[in-house]
């Protein structure tokens, strides 16, 4: 059925979760905007634009899309790793500004202080972008805590990779979270590998989930290539935590398309060429796409205007990065020690 | 004036910082149920409740850490190591997530949070439990590092800390908490960044903070200045960092001689920095090269014969008087 020229339903099917055609199609738009930007990223890296190290999202977009576009509104907070460009254009940070800190632009998200890894937006609730292992998950609790001390109904969504379940700060944020309920949402991102490093490699336990009931935490395995359950099963643990401060832990199961990093070959010691392309065939914009087209909402026509609509905001992104300025001297002795007037 | 102990003296910046602001806490290991292991904070879960004095568990990395993330959105959290050897599992807090925060996010977020506790030796305590460890704190930008040395300084320098709106190293000592001094009646803060004269003279200058200035600079003073019939002037910086450089330029332009002792290791000590920088702006000034005192380069050993003679003491700051004045 070509519902191109159909008129589409108002409400959806009960696999679209009741969901609206608006809504399903600004996902859509938000996980190709974020591959769509990796890709370009990865271009001017290439280009030797982009410096230091830097880790794209390619493969785990249904994961920030179902869970911060979807499960969460702007009031709530998300911290993540050093992964964060999908974060945070999801959380509604200014792709612009994410492009331009990349380049080291004074109009970037931090000023150029930050860099790939370190993605902070203060109106946008988004808070890092942390490059230490596992360092932001007491931070994550912290932010759950002053939730709880406020009596708000917030919650902090906390992402990691699975090789942050394995170092100590893990055990301990989710130990405090567990202890004193509090509303933090712990989301590993397991793409399989700690940089080279499988699951079963450098964990005792495989099933990371079950760390989480040493603490006492309600968790759950999510299946991280559909963007619907993703969206599903956080909103319920969300909605949960709004109303208990109950905490809870979704592993949510997914795989990066290329390198570790930048420098990172896709496959090469640690992952075979048959295992990334196996697993590409289970691309979650295109397994979004399809149901999307099999339940009637979108069409090719409908999936063709949004890939012109994401490369004009991906152009603009580079447009804008191309105009902006480096940072000035004087920034480098500024933001160290916080004044309240000025400086 | 009234007399308290330096115990009392922090306990009290921590209530009236409590009542002044709801959005301060305390934490860390006993100091609520158990009423602080050094009795610090006795009462103030009594009269605060469990909302806002709370224990938690062994695990100073996670709850350093929580208070930090509490601070980036807008909490004050007072954050307690039952001593600072104890915060070296926390480091990566303090010097990264902490220090680096408003920075690195160019700054979108400002971490207002107050580490504090007792560092230095006490008695007996051994190598791991025994060390001075403010110049790996003031190594790192956009950490402010405290100690004070009298009860009135520790008051008004923590109260100024908590309202300040920067990741805070506020280092106390154990062995000091039940000494008793002056401290004024009513509200007072004191600067951070700005040192003190505590005691004037013209032959000598000594620059010591914290519990070695307390316990044994002082001890040497009077013995020293009656032996070699000579003046010296004490100098409290009160702030490690940031270092009232100038007060301790004007001493050395009136003395033209400086000792600085302090409990910490030598290699890239305080003293180590201060006497770059007094060699850097007060060069003509000196008559003699700057002497440093410091623990010896060793792990403090457990035995006490050792451990005494491993720390600074009445005899080497002597010996570093001496010295400066060419009477060695």
């Amino acid at each position: 059925m070509n519902t191109a020229t159909a008129p589409a339903p108002a409400r959806s099917t009960s696999r679209l979760l009741g969901l609206s055609r608006d809504t399903l199609m600004s996902w859509y738009d938000d996980m190709l905007l974020v591959r769509r930007f990796e890709e370009k990223c990865a271009q001017l890296y290439g280009m030797g634009q982009i410096m230091g190290f830097c880790h794209l999202y390619n493969g785990q977009e249904a994961v920030s899309t179902g869970a911060i576009k979807g499960a969460i509104t702007p009031d709530d907070y998300v911290i993540t790793a050093y992964r964060d460009h999908g974060q945070a254009i999801s959380k509604g940070v200014d792709p612009r500004k994410i492009l331009a800190e990349l380049l080291g632009k004074y109009t970037g998200t931090t000023k150029g202080k930050g860099g790939s890894m370190h993605i902070f937006d203060r109106a946008a609730n988004f808070l890092g972008g942390h490059a230490i292992v596992g360092g932001h998950i007491p931070i994550a609790t912290g932010v759950a805590f002053a939730i709880k001390y406020r009596n708000e109904k917030k919650v902090c969504l906390c992402f990691m990779g699975d090789g942050a379940t394995n170092i100590g700060t893990f055990h301990e944020g989710l130990n405090l979270a567990g202890l004193w309920k509090l509303p933090v949402i712990f989301i590993i991102e397991n793409n399989r590998y700690g940089m080279g490093t499988s699951v079963d490699r450098a964990s005792a336990v495989n099933e990371l989930h079950k760390k989480a009931l040493a603490y006492n935490i309600h968790n759950e395995v999510v299946d991280g290539m559909d963007v619907l359950e993703v969206y599903k099963k956080v909103k319920a643990v969300v909605d949960r935590a709004k109303e208990t401060y109950e905490p809870a832990l979704l592993e949510i199961e997914t795989y990066r398309f290329r390198g570790h990093s930048m420098s990172d070959p896709i496959h090469g010691h640690y992952r075979s060429k048959d295992e990334v392309e196996r697993l590409r065939k289970s691309d979650p914009i295109i397994l979004f796409g399809e149901t999307l087209k099999e339940e009637g909402v979108a069409a090719d026509q409908d999936f063709e205007e949004s890939e012109k609509r994401i490369k004009r905001i991906v152009e603009e992104c580079v447009e804008f990065t191309e105009n902006s300025p480096e940072p000035p001297i004087e920034e480098l002795w500024k933001d160290v020690y916080f004044e309240r007037n000025g400086a | 004036m009234a007399i308290v102990s330096l115990r009392e003296a922090i306990n009290q910046a921590i209530d009236e910082e409590m009542a002044r602001d709801e959005s301060v806490f305390l934490m860390g290991e006993e100091v609520a149920n158990y009423q602080g292991a050094y009795k610090v904070s006795q009462g103030l879960l009594q009269k605060w409740g469990p909302k806002r004095i709370l224990d938690t568990p062994i695990a100073e990395a996670g709850f350093a850490g929580l208070g930090v993330g509490a601070a980036m959105v807008g909490l004050r959290p007072i954050v307690e190591f039952m001593t600072w050897n104890f915060s070296l599992v926390a480091y990566d807090q303090i010097a990264n997530n902490a220090a680096k925060m408003y920075s690195m996010s160019g700054g979108n977020f400002h971490v207002p949070i107050v580490f504090r506790g007792p560092g230095g030796a006490a008695h007996g305590l051994g190598a791991t439990h025994s060390q001075s460890l403010e110049s790996i704190y003031a190594h790192i930008p956009g950490l402010k590092v405290v100690m004070p040395s009298t009860c009135k300084d520790a008051k008004g320098l923590l109260k100024t800390s908590i309202r300040d709106d920067n990741p805070i190293v506020f280092i106390e000592s154990e062995v000091m908490y039940g000494d008793k001094g002056e401290i004024p009646d009513g509200e007072y803060t004191i600067p951070l960044g700005v040192g003190e004269v505590k005691k004037t003279g013209s032959d000598v200058t000594i620059v010591s903070w914290s519990k070695v200035l307390a316990n044994v600079v002082w001890k040497a003073v009077d013995s020293i200045q009656e032996e070699l019939n000579i003046s010296i002037e004490v100098i409290d910086p009160r702030t490690i960092k940031p270092m009232d450089y100038d007060l301790i330029v004007e001493s050395v332009k009136k003395t033209n001689r400086l000792v600085i002792v302090e409990e910490g290791w030598p290699f890239a000590g305080i003293g180590a920095q201060i006497s770059h920088e007094i060699s850097s702006r007060a060069f003509d000034h000196l008559d003699a090269p700057v002497e440093r005192v410091t623990q010896e380069d060793v792990p403090l050993p457990y035995a006490h014969q050792l451990e005494i003679r491993s720390l600074p003491s009445v005899e080497k700051i002597n010996a570093a008087v001496k010295k400066v004045l060419y009477r060695d």
